[in-house]
């Protein structure tokens, strides 16, 4: 695959990405069914109920209020953009430069062995 | 390592291509929801990066002190990929930022430190690039500096008083988010060690085109 090849898989798996993490979740289900046992109920995981250190990251399955979730997809997508760009286009540039020495190489050898052989 | 070149290639590119999918099923975090996501690259390539300095700073040590030229190659190209990788956390960290704290910069310990650390690794390249004949030596102090530095930028976070998250966030990560983040530090690990490789190859070759030359001179 060339990297223009490479580049467009890229793309494309960002474009699918982004689209997929811009779906809205389902909604939480906060009001309890009042014909359900309490022990039956659905258990919204709160950042409080968990034992998590309070330093730490608590995740949450489904948030307590949609409000909460802060939506971020443009700030998401371009630092995975940027980061799919700028691995990409170091490799790119080494294998600019690894071409360029080899065919440096080559003409040495071929100006080396020309010498040897004239001398 | 050329038997195994393939073969990680290939690790790479799956590891790469189910990253995001890992990521997207991970659970959200309770305070800053998606905006989190990017700390599934932003502290795997900060982690690389920390490693990628060292590898730098320690052959630079080994060319310093036992004039080991192989360990200059592995130096240049670990420093610049040290640089390349402190260019992604620099940009991905003030992305999450915007969201999480609401300025895109601080000029807290943990970020000063990190881009201090990378200055002195493009430091490094410059010196290396344009510095003439003796740029090595300078070169290789300079990268044992970097890489001295690299504790430092760690444990800013717990020494001061920063608005970055601690260094007990990794060890405390929920189950459902240490999986996605671990894949990652791999992923980025394998693909260091393949452009570390690739990019010392390129050194070697130039080293060898400039012995070449000085060869025809002479």
């Amino acid at each position: 695959m060339n990297v223009r090849g490479m580049f467009l898989v890229g793309f494309l798996l960002l474009l699918g990405g982004s689209t997929y993490a811009q779906q809205p979740a389902a909604p939480p289900k906060l009001a309890p069914d009042p014909a359900a046992r309490p022990d039956q109920q659905p258990q919204v995981r709160t950042p409080t109920s968990t034992g998590a250190a309070q330093e730490g990251f608590v995740p949450v399955e489904q948030l307590a209020k949609p409000e909460d979730r802060i939506p971020a997809p443009a700030l998401v997508g371009t630092a995975y953009a940027f980061v799919w760009v700028a691995l990409f286009a170091y490799l790119w540039s080494i294998w600019r430069r690894l071409s360029t020495v080899e065919r440096e190489l080559q003409a040495l050898n071929r100006r080396a062995g020309t010498g040897s052989r004239s001398s | 390592m050329k038997r195994f070149f393939v073969p990680l290639v290939l690790l790479a590119g799956a590891m790469f291509v189910y990253a995001p999918f890992m990521i997207l099923g991970a659970p959200y975090e309770s305070t800053m929801g998606l905006v989190q996501k990017i700390f599934y690259f932003h502290a795997p390539v900060a982690m690389t990066m920390f490693l990628a300095a060292f590898v730098c700073g320690i052959a630079s040590a080994l060319y310093l002190f036992r004039r080991n030229k192989e360990a200059d190659h592995i130096a240049v190209a670990a420093a610049e990929i040290t640089v390349v990788l402190g260019s992604i956390v620099l940009v991905t960290g003030p992305l999450w930022a915007r969201k999480a704290w609401g300025i895109w910069w601080d000029w807290e310990p943990r970020l000063v430190s990190t881009l201090v650390m990378w200055l002195i690794f493009v430091a490094y390249l410059l010196l290396r690039r344009y510095g003439g004949p003796g740029s090595e030596r300078l070169g290789a102090g300079v990268a044992i500096f970097g890489m001295v530095n690299v504790p430092f930028v760690y444990w800013s976070v717990n020494l001061w008083r920063t608005l970055h998250p601690k260094t007990s966030v990794v060890p405390t990560l929920p189950p459902g988010l240490r999986g996605p983040f671990w894949f990652c530090v791999l992923g980025f690990i394998v693909v260091f060690v393949l452009i570390l490789h690739v990019r010392t190859e390129l050194e070697r070759r130039r080293a060898a085109v400039e012995e070449l030359y000085l060869a025809l001179e002479e």
